[in-house]
């Protein structure tokens, strides 16, 4: 059948990018350096333990072997030992990737209601009072960068002016679930970053759906509006809107990077920003492919959530 | 027979001001009569119809006056009651089915939708048989393969047809189509008129039928109202007011329609209706009116009586513009074989691999125009943009003056490149937005190797050829009217002094006196020239007015060829034979 | 679709734009803030790196607001760190829009092979977020302005690609430019003096919201500790550095930078939206403001 063909092929292509990813950042973080192990041990670097470290990054063999061996232990759950800690990647971050994970799920179960609602509210009372407000405060919330949206919440809610959540998190053992209002501020930081992109493309979908010819012809039929809105609007407003929430998966991938920094969170963010400034290279490229992996794999089901609610593009595959 | 349809002062305005959209419509229609609402566009006449289902589109306010339907006034009825009437009491047919049917939605839910809403029938089982019943009534297929199609699985003809059914399910007592047939094939047309002709007198429905083509109406309605710029300046039965029209309007209307007997040549008007906001005090038609005077500027006329059931706003009705008296074409003659300018022999035309075009031959004399005609997909588009050095996927021979044309404009030698020119379609999308007029029109000039200097004076002279004024260079192309655009892009095309002239639909996407207003300088073009001219249309009866020969083309071969004269009077083929019959025209009915 | 109407005299997207509240707000205050950050070293009452005394002391006798770290007067830090910011965020977007445009317009114009190739390579770019690229880079080279400029630019290019090809392609299927092909013109004339005119509206909006990302980014890239030069000024690190006494005695030293940051990004995004709403007011024959 077309359709798992299409679908067979979307994956693949998803496989091909990773991939290619996969060389460019090992190339660029092992193999392009002229002197990686000077680099990352720094100038005052002895000669021995520059040499030590580059057997055992196993930097005197052919570039191919190199990127082989090290794709094969990625791909094996072996991804390699990180220089500062060193210990086992898996060990170091284990914990991390997890908490993450659960940053990123909560942050995304609100902004995606939460966008919605403000998108259809906004589109029904169009150009008045409400919706001007709003779309200004979103404009001002989608260009600030997370770093200031996050400081400023934490001025707000965290400092002696109005001390009610807290400035950073000390999380530790027991997990995110253990700490939930230390969750608040950060979740807060990248749900605010997201909403202003998802809630404008949800409105400008529904507007546009709305002023479409064949909602009209339901209206001229004598459909009533709840089925104006169930059966003929919100089926064919979800396309862009897949789109634009994969993008803002995605974008929570980089943004968790400063957010996590600036609230001290234990995820991969800020192992990522700690192993660059160590050069830790073993963690830089597990961590990348993992926050490539989790961009590539949310764009490649949106595009596949898009064709599948759209009956044109599907019966074309036919 | 029973006034079913009733609309008394009705004025609507644009929302939040007090501007005039119409205003003073008076209408009438009865149980089984067709009501055909004529004008061209930004006349008002959707905007009326969609008042008989108390709608109005966004900006736009349902200002006075009363639209009853069978004693109900449509204009002030409650939410509930209003969803309850629509679909049921009064229903719509949309002008392009394929943005109106919902892309997401199989059509059988579509069309057993409207039952639901007014509980047909009272059952799920009556609803279904009510479906099957009105999709044979289109003649569409009842099957439930097709009913789980998608609507783009359609083709535009059958799409229409759905729209039909969704139309007439309920049986309403009222139904508005709005230029239903737009864009649908001559032959897909006819069959549609058919139906539609055929259901309203059936179901005794009252029809409002909307159009700007005259020849549509002339065949299907009673009784013709003609509006112009939101006014409805005549009325009357449709025999009688196409036989003496009494509104100049009228008249200037049907001096301008497509004429296949050649027993007038097609005649345009200039100008155009004021939009709303800018109509003076008088009459709206005097600026444009040969037969304007005072009288006429200082109030809009009142309707007048003019005939039994007939009325027309004019203080000299009846009198005839000296433009729109009829003035035979002249009769096309044979060319000479000899001093041919463009010749194909053994054409053929691919698209993407497939052949699309086979085996074309035909020559074109200087001073000639050959008409193409054919229904989309014929090839004939193809075929012209090949010649053009815009498609390059053809083989066979094609020649300029005897030397051999290249398959892409680029091989071609620049002189050969400036001696064929193109003239588009879409005035919309022919010239550069981001250029002036002048400088478009001086571009193959300044290809050709002019200084600025002379392009110059090149480009104020094609402009008055194309009676457009010399300021018109430093203007955009967003400040003319569709009409105007088309003259510059024709005046784009001479500047070069081209031997030959290709014109691509060049009217279809214009209102009927500027289309008809392009033809007629396109004629004259060509006399003063002597240029040679390919015409491609979908429009039989246009070439008529513009065409020495014609070449009629289905699938992508060539049918007939012959003299515009002897194709249309005494075609040979069968195919020629069935788009002549198909063609509605003005004064003769199709079966 | 029959055309027999006039529609108005369309002005052009800069002058419509300018017409509207916010765009001039907008401006108003990144004029306000370029000057800040260009030319306010000029008006700093003490050097970048000379030390008043103890650090982080709001009330020092001489300087306005106090002392940050290491003792610098804070008012002369935020003098100085606005410009390596802004310079960097502005070259790499210049970097990106030329670059980016190019790589667009061929796409669309030359279509099939070399549009599913260039999109391809695009599409690799885009897999990784911006940051982590940049962050990669710096990683194994150092955080050397050129080299952010260059990482930040280059991973703008897809982006912005991607918007060029997708206004381009819409305007490559109309008839001027068939009718530009049929004169024989070249196809790099085609493509600029043709299509780009067509699509600058799109480019302008997407020019704005790089920039206004590029700020992001580079800011949080000092934000996170990673400059060329740890001594000079600079405002991302200046928030880092003095986010732990901010709720002690000297908030300036964040409170500046960040309000300074958060103005600039939200000026950049109003002319952005103005733009944009210009562009769809012309296309729709209204502007509103």
């Amino acid at each position: 059948m077309g359709v798992w063909k299409f679908v067979g092929r979307r994956i693949l292509l998803g496989l091909v990018t990773l991939w290619v990813v996969s060389v460019v950042v090992f190339a660029a973080t092992q193999l392009l350096p002229s002197d990686p192990a000077r680099a990352i041990l720094g100038r005052d670097a002895t000669e021995a333990s520059i040499k030590a470290l580059q057997e055992k990054l196993g930097l005197d063999r052919p570039p191919v072997e190199q990127y082989t061996s090290w794709l094969a232990g990625l791909l094996t759950g072996d991804p390699g030992e990180s220089f500062n800690a060193r210990v086992p990647i898996g060990e170091y971050i284990g914990d991390r990737v997890y908490n993450s994970m659960f940053l990123l799920v909560l942050a995304s179960v609100f902004s995606i209601p939460l966008s919605l609602i403000i998108g259809a509210y906004t589109a029904r009372k169009r150009d008045r009072a409400f919706d001007n407000i709003t779309s200004n405060i979103m404009l001002a919330l989608a260009s600030l960068p997370e770093f200031v949206v996050g400081l400023f919440l934490v001025l707000l809610f965290a400092t002696r002016y109005w001390k009610i959540l807290p400035a950073v998190t000390a999380i530790g053992a027991g997990g995110p679930w253990e700490h939930l209002d230390q969750m608040i501020l950060p979740t807060a930081t990248l749900v605010l970053g997201a909403v202003p992109y998802i809630a404008r493309t949800a409105r400008a979908s529904i507007i546009e759906v709305n002023e479409s010819d064949y909602v009209e012809m339901a209206r001229l039929k004598g459909a009533p509006e709840k089925t104006v809105l169930w059966r003929h609007a919100v089926p064919n407003a979800l396309g862009p809107v897949f789109q634009v929430i994969a993008l803002n998966i995605a974008y929570f991938a980089g943004g968790v990077i400063v957010v996590e920094f600036l609230f001290n969170y234990p995820g991969i963010g800020g192992a990522l920003a700690a192993s660059v400034r160590v050069r830790d290279t073993p963690v830089i490229q597990f961590l990348a492919m993992v926050l490539a992996g989790v961009y590539v794999l949310t764009n490649m089901l949106a595009d596949l959530a898009t064709v599948f609610v759209t009956p044109r593009l599907r019966t074309r595959l036919k | 027979m029973s006034r079913v349809v009733s609309i008394q002062g009705l004025r609507i305005e644009v929302a939040g001001r007090d501007v005039d959209i119409v205003d003073e419509i008076n209408l009438e229609i009865s149980a089984g009569e067709i009501l055909g609402l004529v004008g061209e566009s930004g006349s008002g006449k959707t905007t009326v119809g969609l008042s008989l289902l108390g709608h109005a589109r966004r900006g736009v306010k349902l200002a006075l006056g009363e639209v009853r339907i069978n004693e109900t006034n449509m204009l002030t009825l409650p939410e509930r009651d209003l969803r309850e009437a629509r679909g049921k009491m009064v229903s719509y047919v949309p002008q392009d089915p394929s943005v109106a049917l919902n892309p997401a939605l199989r059509i059988g839910k579509q069309i057993i939708e409207v039952l639901e809403f007014h509980d047909f029938g009272g059952s799920s089982a009556a609803r279904q048989a009510r479906v099957r019943e009105v999709m044979e009534e289109v003649r569409l297929p009842s099957t439930r393969e097709f009913l789980r199609r998608y609507p783009h699985q359609l083709s535009g003809g059958q799409q229409q047809r759905v729209g039909l059914a969704m139309a007439f399910a309920n049986r309403p007592a009222v139904i508005v189509l709005d230029e239903p047939t737009t864009g649908l094939d001559v032959s897909t047309q006819a069959h549609v008129l058919a139906t539609i002709r055929r259901l309203a007198s059936e179901h005794g429905v009252a029809a409002l039928y909307v159009t700007h083509d005259l020849a549509v109406v002339a065949n299907l309605a009673h009784r013709i109202a003609v509006m112009y710029a939101g006014r409805v300046v005549e009325e009357g039965p449709t025999a009688e007011v196409f036989a003496n029209p009494a509104h100049p309007y009228t008249r200037y209307l049907m001096a301008a329609a497509p004429d296949m007997t050649g027993d007038h040549q097609m005649v345009g008007l200039g100008g155009r209706a004021p939009a709303p906001g800018r109509r003076p005090i008088g009459c709206f038609f005097a600026e444009r009116c040969e037969l304007a005077s005072d009288i006429c500027r200082e109030s809009f006329p009142k309707p007048v009586s003019v005939g039994v059931g007939r009325v027309a706003r004019c203080v000299t009705p009846m009198a005839i513009p000296d433009r729109t008296r009829a003035v035979p074409v002249a009769a096309s003659s044979k060319p000479r074989e000899s001093d041919t300018v463009l010749r194909l022999q053994g054409v053929v035309v691919s698209y993407t691999g497939k052949q699309v075009v086979h085996d074309i031959e035909f020559g074109l004399q200087p001073g000639e125009c050959l008409a193409l005609v054919g229904e989309s997909g014929s090839g004939k588009t193809t075929l012209s943009r090949s010649i053009g050095g815009l498609h390059h996927e053809w083989t066979g021979v094609m020649t300029l003056d005897g030397q051999s044309l290249s398959r892409s404009s680029r091989d071609r030698t620049m002189k050969q490149r400036l001696a064929i020119q193109y003239v588009f379609q879409n005035p919309y999308g022919s010239l550069n937005p981001r250029r002036t007029v002048g400088a478009s029109i001086a571009r193959p000039l300044m290809i050709a190797g002019a200084d600025e200097k002379t392009a110059d004076l090149k480009v104020g002279e094609m402009l008055e050829k194309v009676s457009l004024t010399a300021d018109y260079a430093a203007r955009y192309p967003d400040q003319l009217s569709g009409g105007e655009r088309q003259r510059a892009a024709i005046a784009r095309g001479l500047a070069a002094s081209p031997r030959v002239l290709i014109c691509d639909e060049v009217t279809s996407a214009l209102d009927v006196l500027v289309q008809a207003a392009i033809v007629e300088l396109l004629a004259e073009l060509r006399g003063d020239l002597g240029l040679a001219m390919l015409f491609v249309t979908h429009n039989l009866p246009l070439v008529r007015s513009i065409a020495d020969r014609v070449a009629v083309m289905a699938e992508g071969r060539i049918e007939e060829l012959g003299t515009a004269t002897e194709v249309i009077e005494t075609p040979k083929q069968e195919y020629t034979r069935r788009l002549l019959s198909d063609t509605p025209q003005i004064g003769r009915s199709t079966a | 679709m029959t055309i027999g109407q006039v529609v108005p005299a369309a002005p052009s997207i800069v002058k419509a734009a300018w017409r509207m509240w916010r765009t001039r707000i907008g401006a108003l205050i990144v004029l306000v803030l370029v000057a800040f950050a260009l030319f306010g070293r000029f008006l700093a009452p003490f050097g970048e790196n000379e030390s008043l005394g103890l650090p982080n002391k709001a009330n020092i006798e001489g300087s306005w607001l106090g002392t940050g770290k290491l003792g610098y007067d804070v008012w002369t830090r935020f003098l100085y760190g606005g410009r390596p910011i802004l310079v960097q965020a502005v070259l790499s977007t210049v970097l990106a829009l030329s670059l980016g445009t190019l790589v667009g317009l061929v796409a669309a114009y030359n279509r099939r092979r070399l549009d599913d190739f260039l999109m391809r390579a695009m599409d690799v770019i885009l897999a990784l977020p911006q940051i982590i690229l940049v962050l990669v880079v710096i990683a194994m080279f150092g955080a050397k302005a050129w080299l952010v400029v260059l990482a930040v630019g280059l991973s703008t290019v897809p982006r912005i690609a991607r918007v060029v090809r997708g206004a381009a392609v819409a305007v490559v299927e109309r008839d001027f430019v068939a009718s530009a092909e049929a004169l024989g013109e070249s196809r790099p004339r085609i493509l600029v003096s043709e299509i780009l005119p067509n699509v600058i509206a799109p480019l302008l909006v997407e020019a704005n919201l790089r920039l206004t990302y590029a700020v992001g980014i580079i800011g949080g890239i000092g934000f996170l500790g990673f400059t060329s030069d740890p001594g000079a000024a600079n405002w991302g690190l200046m928030i880092n550095e003095h986010r732990g006494v901010l709720a002690a005695e000297q908030p300036w030293g964040t409170m500046l930078p960040v309000t300074a940051i958060a103005l600039l990004t939200i000026a950049t995004g109003l002319i952005a939206d103005g733009v944009s709403r210009a562009a769809a007011g012309i296309d729709r024959g209204t502007a509103q403001a």
